[in-house]
């Protein structure tokens, strides 16, 4: 039994929240269904600790769904890049729901919470089903399963504000263009290949050599994940959909939907597109590095005039994508290791922050800056917790985001390209300010009169605290994290046959 | 207790004492007297180190690792020896003082105040005991974040402004440029510890070690280098306890003492001299010298104005270590001594005029001598030691300094510091002197605080603030006759590899 469980697990780890989801919406009361969905994602958390575990000596796991042997049948393929992917993903959903319930309570009506842990179970089983998979059009099947369940999930916002369902609407217009790119590059591949395995893709397409059709599809993919990855320009839904989202949707889909994208566009990039590619080499360097720079300071710089906390927040994670795709971009394995650790790294963060403006929320019922002033003495903890979150953001040392920047800045000290290391600590600065301007209302204003906010209650502050934790204890000793990353580095380069320099 | 124990101990003492203090935020007399008695037992922990230091000891300790290599380590040289002594000896005095000052000022939030005070002073020893540059950074920049609640504490606009200011020029320049630097020297040197003779010589292109210094020279934002230097008349908006402790003192001798650490175990001071790297900042250290003395003479504040005389005199120390010898370090080392005495003196007395006599800019102390004759006899005294007079200790770090020029072929920097010296008469004796000899202006009229006293009778502060200036006017005559022992104390800063001792 427990040795057939575990020959199956890649194939639960995605199974399993997907049949949860429809047993969620027939339990009837929201407070059952979250229960469900919280001991769901306990589980799917186990699996992926437990799949980690397993390919963290190098090895692949190499699944086939329904045993159809790949190319023909479908493949789960795991490695420790889409392990650790997973762990991250498997372990927000883990925290996010027990912190979810008391402030589903307050955002969202309580008939319809049953159908919003459904959903939530549909967007878990989506990333995950994204993360796992080694087959491309499956990529794409379950990329469309999380999005439209985001969708969802964010329109549910709307009983808080309505804008939710404008916001929710613009993702869905600017999701479904990407995933109509994503699905046109992926018919090319195959037009030139006939296969859709991505390891059979990357053999083929190396065999086959640059060609116009494949040009176009690189180009179609590089867009329509650049639009899920909120790849600056292409980045105009985010602040919508993670500024009028129910507090723990943000949480969880900020810490989590962005980097299964750019895992993604990760492993298309070694995996399919891994032979030397000098079209690739070019597009990496001369269209996404100086977008990736953009991006940390544009989307820095509107952050600072922000007055709702959660879109300065989402402007920020903009910035923050913009550091992992000028890791990938430097095409070196210190700028991916980086790229790699920052995944984890900023979702441990930013779920932490988010986490902080939902407990704000709850609390003062509002997620507008000014509404914070003085709530240092009446929230100390919450607080707290955001500052230590924000020093992590800004990439003091100690904490997570120093270890990210420190890779970042290695890989451009070690290209010889100095600019770029003075560019990725210019943005850090930006950080500070608008990580500052909170900080200040919080501590150093007088409180409104009559303001009555208490404490947000432990089921809220424990998980945050606990992602807190991991922000500081991954910062004080990154050995593991680092390790992980630089081993997933290694192995997405060795597949692949780009030149290294 | 071995030494390593008592290293961690004095590092710890101060830490552990801010729960207690926090603790005890509702009985002030209680709160004060664990904060004094914490800066006792830390100064004595401090003297147990010192006096093991002189028998020879040597202990280092390593209490984690961040990354492979990058560990956070502790050790003792006779430079870290030297501030942690400066430092923690002194707190003893600003506790006492800070004590009348914050009940006679009326100060609100005093508890806040001795938490952020001690982690400061942990993060001072941190900072001098620290065996990597690595390790140095993390407290340079917890000493940043701490000294910012302290700065902001009155919690006005002017104080808020003057923070932000704070804030934004130290972090500024720690990440852009001394971060930069830090992760440089990693990647060239592969380690970060301090060495004798310094870890880069032949490791990097000579061309580029000019750049490399300037990184750390403008990184190093404590030591207040113009054009890096407003933060420090910024901060003059904190209680007139942190003024005189932390940015007469820890804060900006922590800032003077990196450079000096940099420049003797990073680049090592023989590898500057032959490369002649430093010759640039010999000039701009000249120049801040300078100006900041002109500045100071046009500033009416008094506060503002001692706070440029602490500009100029910082950059002192940055020219000990630009001049590149032996005797140049030795007197930079020294000057951290004799400034600090003396500036920590008239820091006190500005804070005691403030006090008494509510009083803060030159120009309203007109006559008030005859009213607080010990507080402006001691305003004197210190005063004649930073000009350099004998018998005072001033004197003895300009002479070394000369001497440094001197061997170093810079015979206008000589000259520099004897301009500097007459523009010190010229903003520092004025202020007693029309203390003295200036008869009152307008009876009544301007005094607000000292209206209550009958005129002509005495008017001091509370004995809690008397006493410590006494005690450090005191000791700028003390320093000045037992100098043997310092100066045979700092020629044991290697200054040659070890290899070649």
């Amino acid at each position: 039994m427990l040795a057939m469980i575990e020959a199956n697990l890649p194939a639960l780890q995605v199974v399993l929240p997907l049949i949860a989801a429809p047993l969620c919406a027939m339990l009837g009361t929201g407070r059952r269904a979250w229960a469900f969905a919280t001991l769901v994602s306990f589980v799917a958390f186990a699996i992926a600790i437990s799949l980690f575990i397993a390919t963290m000596g190098g090895t692949i796991i190499s699944y086939e769904m329904g045993g159809w042997a790949p190319p023909i049948g479908i493949e789960y393929r795991v490695d420790t890049l889409n392990a650790f992917v997973l762990v991250i993903v498997s372990g927000m959903a883990a925290l996010v729901l027990p912190y979810a319930r008391r402030i589903v309570d307050y955002e969202i009506p309580a008939e319809r919470q049953v159908l919003f842990y459904t959903a939530f179970l549909l967007c878990l089983t989506g990333l995950l089903g994204v993360t796992i998979t080694g087959d491309a059009f499956n990529v794409f099947v379950f990329l469309e399963i999380s999005s439209l369940s985001t969708y969802a999930l964010i329109a549910s916002g709307a009983w808080r504000n309505k804008r939710a369902l404008t916001a929710s609407y613009n993702y869905l217009i600017m999701g479904t263009i990407g995933a109509t790119f994503f699905v046109i590059g992926i018919g090319m591949l195959y037009m030139i290949t006939g296969t859709l395995n991505m390891a059979d893709l990357g053999e083929k397409i190396a065999a086959h050599g640059d060609s116009r059709t494949l040009r176009t599809g690189f180009v179609f993919i590089l867009i329509g994940i650049g639009l899920k990855l909120a790849m600056f320009p292409l980045h105009l839904w985010l602040p919508n959909a993670y500024t009028f989202a129910p507090s723990a949707v943000t949480a969880f889909v900020a810490a989590t939907a962005t980097k299964v994208a750019v895992y993604v566009l990760l492993r298309f990039m070694f995996t399919i597109f891994g032979f030397d590619y000098a079209f690739q080499a070019a597009t990496l360097e001369n269209v996404v590095l100086p977008l990736a720079i953009v991006a940390m300071f544009a989307a820095s710089l509107v952050a600072i005039f922000q007055d709702d906390l959660k879109r300065m927040l989402a402007y920020s994670s903009i910035a923050q994508i913009g550091y992992i795709l000028l890791g990938l971009a430097f095409l070196t394995h210190t700028g991916l290791t980086a790229s790699i650790v920052h995944l984890f790294n900023h979702a441990v963060t930013k779920g932490a922050l988010f986490m902080v403006a939902g407990c704000f929320i709850y609390a003062t019922g509002s997620s507008s800056i000014t509404s914070l002033r003085g709530i240092g003495r009446d929230m100390p903890w919450t607080t707290a917790a955001f500052v230590i979150s924000g020093f992590s953001l800004i990439g003091l040392p100690l904490t997570v985001g120093f270890i990210s920047k420190w890779y970042l800045v290695q890989a451009a000290i070690e290209l010889g390209w100095w600019p770029v290391a003075l560019l990725i600590m210019g943005s850090s600065l930006l950080a500070i300010v608008y990580i500052w301007r909170v900080v200040e209302q919080a501590y150093l204003q007088p409180a409104p009169e009559g303001a009555v906010r208490r404490e947000a209650p432990l089921s809220m502050l424990v998980p945050t605290w606990i992602l807190v934790g991991l922000s500081v204890w991954f910062g004080v000793s990154a050995t593991m994290t680092v390790g992980a990353a630089s081993r997933a580095a290694t192995s997405l380069i060795s597949s692949s046959q780009i030149m290294w320099q | 207790m071995t030494d390593t124990t008592a290293l961690l101990l004095a590092l710890g003492l101060p830490a552990a004492a801010t729960f207690l203090i926090a603790a005890l935020g509702s009985r002030p007399n209680l709160r004060d007297g664990v904060s004094v008695t914490t800066s006792v037992a830390t100064f004595a922990v401090v003297l147990y180190l010192l006096n093991g230091f002189l028998d020879g000891a040597r202990p280092s300790v390593t209490l984690f690792e961040v990354l492979p290599g990058l560990v956070l380590n502790f050790a003792i040289e006779p430079l870290g020896m030297l501030f942690a002594t400066v430092a923690s000896g002194l707190w003893i005095v600003t506790a006492v003082y800070s004590i009348g000052y914050m009940r006679g000022a009326g100060e609100k939030k005093q508890t806040r105040f001795y938490i952020c005070f001690a982690i400061a002073i942990s993060a001072a020893l941190g900072i001098a005991f620290s065996g990597n540059l690595f390790t140095l950074f993390i407290f340079y920049e917890v000493l940043t974040i701490s000294t910012y609640p302290l700065v902001a504490h009155k919690e006005t606009p002017e104080a808020r402004r003057g923070a932000r200011i704070y804030l934004g020029i130290l972090m500024t320049t720690s990440i852009l440029f001394l971060l930069v630097a830090v992760i440089w020297t990693w990647n060239i040197a592969g380690t970060m510890d301090f060495r004798a003779g310094g870890i880069l010589e032949g490791r990097i292109d000579p061309v580029y070690v000019p750049l490399l210094l300037a990184l750390f020279a403008f990184g190093i934002g404590k030591a207040a280098l113009m054009p890096f230097h407003r933060w420090l008349p910024a901060a003059m908006v904190a209680p007139t306890p942190v003024s005189a402790l932390l940015h007469a003192v820890a804060v900006v001798k922590a800032g003077v003492f990196t450079m000096l650490k940099v420049g003797t175990y990073i680049f090592g001071v023989g590898f500057l001299s032959r490369t002649g790297a430093s010759e640039w900042l010999v000039w701009l250290a000249a120049a801040s010298i300078l100006i900041a003395s002109i500045i100071a003479l046009t500033k009416d504040d008094l506060k503002e104005r001692l706070a440029y005389s602490t500009v100029s005199q910082l950059s002192y120390i940055t020219l000990g270590m630009a001049l590149a010898n032996q005797m140049g370090v030795v007197g930079g080392a020294m000057h951290i001594v004799m400034h600090a005495m003396g500036k920590i003196t008239l820091f006190m007395c500005a804070g005691a005029i403030y006090v008494a006599a509510h009083k803060t800019k030159v120009s309203e102390l007109d006559g008030l001598g005859r009213k607080m004759p010990f507080t402006f006899i001691a305003f004197t005294l210190a005063s004649l030691s930073i000009i350099g007079l004998p018998p005072f200790g001033g004197a003895w770090s300009k002479w070394y300094l000369m001497l440094s020029a001197a061997e170093a072929k810079h015979l206008v920097v000589i000259g520099v510091l004897m301009v500097s010296s007459l523009l010190n008469v010229a903003y520092l004796l004025p202020v007693a002197a029309r203390a003295f000899f200036v008869p009152p202006r307008g009876g009544m009229a301007h005094s607000l605080g000292a209206a209550a006293a009958p005129q002509g009778g005495l008017a001091e502060a509370p004995a809690f603030c008397v006493i410590p200036i006494c005690v450090t006017a005191i000791g700028c005559i003390i320093l000045f006759f037992s100098v043997g022992g310092l100066y045979e104390f700092l020629l044991h800063i290697p200054i040659l590899p070890e290899s070649t001792q």
